[in-house]
C-alpha cells in the first residue's frame, strides 16, 4: 500500500517536471519574442498581444505543475505515513513546491510573469537534482524527528525559504535591469518589465512579510532542540547559519527602514542574505557536520 | 607650526559622550549586527570544542602549528571567544542606548495628542476637496472614533493619527532581545549540564561522582543538584528492516525522588525528556556493552562486567577497550562488537543490521603496560599498545571463551547502554518569553502602518493624509474615509 503511494508520488513528480518544462519553454518564448519589432519600433508601437497569449499558457502550465507537484508531495507523505520532511529529497520537493507556490501567490497581486522563466528553471533544477541525486526510498522517521515540531518548524522554514528566494529573484532582476539601464536604455523585451523602484519595493516587501515567519522557524527549532537535544541553542552548523541568515535579513530591514538604503546596495544585501539561506540548505545538509544530518545521503 | 588645525579640545566627559553617541548611532549598530553575522561563520566551518572535541584534537594532531595559531585566535571556541563576546556585548550596549531613550520618547508621544492640522492641506499627499454640506466634521469624528484614531480637534479641523503600535512593537522586539540575552546568561551562570553513560540494569545516584562529564555554571552550587536515584530498567530500540534506520528508542526507568520511599516508573524517549523539578533528563546516544569475564591462569576472576563500546556506523559496529590493570603483567583487549555479523572482503567483520541478531565480539589481546599510571589522560575506548605485545586474535560468539597465554576471557553476552544528559537550565523560560515577545513585537512593527489623516471643513471640505515610512494602503483608506464622511453627511441632511 505504502509502495503504491510512493510510486504514485514519483509519477506525479515526474509529470510535474514535464509540465514545468513546458512552462519554461512557454516563458522562454514569451521572453524571446516579447514584442513584434517593426522597422521603426518606438516605445509606443511595441506590440504585446502575441506575448500575452503565450504568457497565459506559461502561467497555466505553472499552475498545473504546482498542482501535480503538490499531489506528489502529499502522496509521498501518505506513503511514509508522516509529513514528507524526513530527508533531503523530501525537503527539496517541498522546497520547490513552496518556491513556485510563493510565486503563484505573489502573482495574484503583482504581474510577475516576466519572472516565470527564472522560477520555472529554478524549480526544474531543484526537482531534477532531487530526483537524480537525492532520491531515497520512502521510510519512517528516525526517532529524533518524531515530534509535532517537525511539522511546525520545517513548514515555517520551507515557506520562509520559498519567499526569501523569490525576493532574491526579484533583487537579481533589479540588478540586471539596473545595469542595463545604466548602459543606456532597456532592450525591447525588458521594456514591459516593471520599473526599478517597483522591483526594489517588491523585494523589500517580500522580505518584510516573511521575516517574522523565519524568526518563528528559528524559535520553533530552538524549542524543539530543547526537548530533543537538551539545549535550545548549541551553535550547531545549521543553527549558526540560520542565525546568520536571520542577522543578514535583520540588517537588510534596518538598512532600509532606518538608514534608507535603496536600490543597488539594498539588492546586493538581499542577495547576500538569500545566499546564506541557500548555503545552509545545500552545504550544511550535505557536507556539514552536526546534529541536523537528516539528508539521508 | 605643528598645530595647523585647531581641534576642539575634548575633556574626558566630552570624549565619553562622543564615544557613547557613536556607539549608539544606528550606523554603528548596523555594522555591529553585520559583524556578528560574519563572526559567526568561522565557528560553523572550523570544528568547535563544545560540539566536536574529537575533531579538534584531530586537527591538533594533523597540523599542530597551524592549530596552535588558530587556538590563539579562539577559532576552536568561537562562540565563547573574546572577540565574539566583544561584538555582541557592544551590540547590546548600543541597542540599549538606542532603545531606552526611544522608549521614554514613545511613552510621552503616546500620551500626547497628534499635532494640529497643517495650514495648507493642498500641499500634502492624497489631497482632495469637495463642497461642504455641513455635517462632515461630525461624520469624520465618528469615523475616526470607530476606527480608533487619536484625534485633535481645533478650529473646524481634525488631525487624526493611528499606528502607534508600530513603534511599540518595535521597542518590545528590541527589549525582548535583551530578555533573551539575560536568559542565556542566567543559564550559563546558574545552570548545570552533565552526561552519564549507563548500562541497562545499572543505578544512577545524582551526585557529581556519578557523571562521566559534568559542567556547572559559574554560580551553581554543588548542593543544588536535584536529589534522585534512578534505575535503568530496560532499553528498547526498533529498527526499520528495509533501511536499517532506527525508528524508535524507548527507555524505561524506575525513579526515587529525594527522600520519598515510593518508586515511580517512567518512560523516556528522544523527544520527551523526563522532568524532575527543574532538572530534565534526556535520552541521547545508545550502544552496546559486551559483558565479559576475564580470568587469570588459575581461574580467578580478574574482571567482570559490561564494557560500553562506541558505535562507529549506522549498523552499530562498535569499538572499545577492555582493560585489566590488576593482572600481572597487565592485560588489555582491543575489541570490536558487531550486533549482526557478516564478513566483508575488504574490512573483515562488519555489521549488517543494528539489532543484535548474531552478535560477535572480535578481540585482540595484548599484554604489557597499559600506561594508566603515566598521568596522561586516556580514552576508555582505546588502548595505547606501544609498550605492549600482542597475545592473539579471536572472534567470539556469546558463551565462547578465548584462552590466551596467561588467562582467558569469556564473552558472556551483551547489554545496551544509554547516554543520559541531565540538565538544569534556569534561564530558558526567560529566553522563551523573550522569543515570544520578540515575535509579537516584530509582527506589530512590520504590519502596522503609522499614518495621519486631516480634515478641515469650511466652505469646502479638505482631506489629506501622510503615511510614515511610505507605507502603502493610505490611498485606499482615504477613499473609504471620504466615502464614509460623504454618505454620513448626506444621510444627516
Amino acid at each position: 500500500m505504502s509502495r503504491t503511494w510512493a510510486y504514485l508520488s514519483n509519477y506525479l513528480i515526474y509529470s510535474s517536471m514535464a509540465v514545468y518544462t513546458l512552462s519554461f519553454f512557454a516563458h522562454a518564448v514569451e521572453t524571446a519574442w516579447a514584442v513584434k519589432i517593426t522597422k521603426v519600433s518606438t516605445d509606443k508601437n511595441l506590440d504585446y498581444k502575441r506575448t500575452e497569449k503565450v504568457a497565459r499558457i506559461a502561467t497555466a502550465m505553472m499552475i498545473l505543475g504546482f498542482i501535480l507537484l503538490f499531489a506528489g508531495v502529499i502522496a509521498r507523505g501518505i506513503s511514509a505515513g508522516r509529513v514528507p520532511w524526513g530527508n533531503m529529497y523530501e525537503f527539496s520537493i517541498t522546497g520547490a513546491l513552496a518556491f513556485s507556490g510563493a510565486y503563484l501567490v505573489a502573482l495574484r497581486k503583482h504581474d510577475l510573469r516576466w519572472l516565470g522563466l527564472l522560477v520555472s528553471i529554478a524549480v526544474l533544477l531543484t526537482l531534477g537534482t532531487a530526483v537524480a541525486v537525492l532520491y531515497r526510498p520512502s521510510a519512517p522517521l528516525v526517532p529524533a524527528l518524531k515530534s509535532t515540531w517537525l511539522v511546525i518548524h520545517v513548514s515555517a522554514a520551507i515557506i520562509s525559504g520559498g519567499v526569501f528566494l523569490l525576493a532574491n529573484a526579484v533583487a537579481a532582476a533589479y540588478l540586471y535591469l539596473d545595469s542595463m539601464e545604466s548602459k543606456g536604455e532597456r532592450s525591447h523585451w525588458a521594456k514591459r518589465l516593471p520599473s526599478l523602484e517597483y522591483l526594489d519595493q517588491l523585494s523589500y516587501r517580500l522580505v518584510a512579510f516573511v521575516f517574522p515567519l523565519w524568526t518563528f522557524a528559528v524559535i520553533a527549532g530552538a524549542i524543539w532542540a530543547e526537548s530533543a537535544w537538551g539545549r535550545y541553542w548549541g551553535w550547531d552548523p545549521k543553527e549558526t547559519w540560520a542565525f546568520i541568515t536571520w542577522v543578514a535579513y535583520a540588517a537588510y530591514l534596518h538598512a532600509r527602514v532606518t538608514i534608507g538604503w535603496r536600490g543597488r546596495r539594498a539588492a546586493w544585501l538581499c542577495l547576500f542574505a538569500g545566499s546564506t539561506f541557500l548555503f545552509n540548505y545545500v552545504y550544511v545538509n550535505i557536507w556539514g557536520t552536526g546534529k541536523h544530518t537528516y539528508s539521508g545521503l | 607650526m605643528t598645530n595647523d588645525v585647531q581641534l576642539p579640545e575634548l575633556d574626558s566627559v566630552g570624549l565619553l559622550r562622543y564615544g557613547w553617541r557613536q556607539l549608539t548611532s544606528m550606523r554603528t549598530a548596523l555594522i555591529l549586527l553585520m559583524l556578528l553575522g560574519i563572526a559567526a561563520i568561522p565557528g560553523s566551518l572550523v570544528p568547535q570544542r563544545t560540539q566536536n572535541p574529537m575533531a579538534v584534537s584531530a586537527a591538533f594532531k594533523g597540523s599542530p602549528e597551524l592549530s596552535q595559531w588558530m587556538d590563539r585566535l579562539s577559532l576552536f571556541d568561537v562562540y565563547g571567544s573574546p572577540w565574539f563576546s566583544a561584538i555582541y556585548i557592544l551590540l547590546f550596549i548600543s541597542l540599549i542606548g538606542c532603545v531606552l531613550p526611544r522608549t521614554f520618547e514613545h511613552f510621552h508621544a503616546a500620551r500626547a495628542l497628534p499635532p494640529a492640522t497643517p495650514k495648507n492641506l493642498n500641499r500634502m499627499e492624497f489631497y482632495s476637496s469637495w463642497p461642504a454640506t455641513g455635517n462632515e466634521l461630525e461624520a469624520a469624528r465618528k469615523w475616526f472614533k470607530t476606527n480608533r484614531f487619536r484625534i485633535l480637534e481645533k478650529d473646524g479641523s481634525i488631525s487624526a493619527e493611528k499606528g502607534f503600535l508600530r513603534e511599540t512593537g518595535n521597542l518590545f522586539f528590541h527589549l525582548a532581545l535583551i530578555l533573551i540575552l539575560l536568559g542565556i546568561s542566567l543559564s550559563s551562570l546558574f545552570g548545570m549540564r552533565g552526561d552519564a553513560i549507563l548500562n541497562v540494569g545499572e543505578r544512577f545516584v545524582n551526585t557529581p561522582t556519578s557523571y562521566d562529564s559534568l559542567a556547572y555554571g559559574k554560580l551553581f552550587k554543588d548542593g543544588k543538584l536535584e536529589s534522585f536515584i534512578l534505575n535503568i530498567d530496560n532499553f528498547d530500540a526498533k529498527y526499520n528492516i528495509v533501511t536499517n534506520a532506527p525508528e524508535d528508542y524507548t527507555l524505561s526507568i524506575s525513579l526515587r525522588r529525594g527522600n520519598l520511599e515510593n518508586i515511580e516508573k517512567h518512560l523516556i524517549k528522544v523527544n520527551s525528556p523526563l522532568a524532575i523539578g527543574n532538572t530534565k533528563i534526556y535520552l541521547q546516544a545508545n550502544g552496546y556493552s559486551p559483558v565479559v569475564t576475564v580470568r587469570d591462569s588459575k581461574g580467578n576472576v580478574a574482571m567482570q562486567g559490561p564494557i560500553p563500546f562506541l558505535s562507529q556506523d549506522g549498523n552499530l559496529r562498535s569499538i572499545g577497550a577492555i582493560k585489566v590493570p590488576d593482572a600481572d603483567p597487565q592485560v588489555g583487549f582491543v575489541g570490536s562488537f558487531v550486533p549482526t555479523y557478516a564478513r566483508s572482503n575488504g574490512n573483515g567483520a562488519i555489521s549488517v543490521f543494528p539489532q543484535a541478531l548474531d552478535p560477535r565480539l572480535l578481540l585482540a589481546a595484548w599484554s604489557g603496560d597499559l600506561g594508566l599510571d603515566s598521568g596522561t589522560p586516556q580514552s576508555v575506548y582505546r588502548i595505547d599498545t606501544s609498550s605492549m605485545s600482542q597475545l592473539g586474535l579471536k572472534s567470539l560468539k556469546p558463551g565462547e571463551v578465548f584462552i590466551y597465554p596467561g588467562g582467558s576471557i569469556t564473552f558472556e553476552g551483551y547489554v545496551q547502554w544509554v547516554n543520559l544528559q541531565i540538565v538544569n537550565d534556569p534561564g530558558k523560560n526567560f529566553a522563551l518569553l523573550g522569543a515570544i515577545v520578540a515575535i509579537l513585537g516584530l509582527l506589530a512593527s512590520l504590519f502596522t502602518r503609522r499614518r495621519r489623516i486631516w480634515i478641515r471643513v469650511g466652505d469646502v471640505v479638505e482631506v489629506a493624509g501622510l503615511a510614515k515610512n511610505a507605507a502603502p494602503g493610505l490611498e485606499q483608506e482615504l477613499k473609504v474615509f471620504i466615502e464614509a464622511v460623504k454618505s454620513e453627511a448626506k444621510g444627516e441632511k
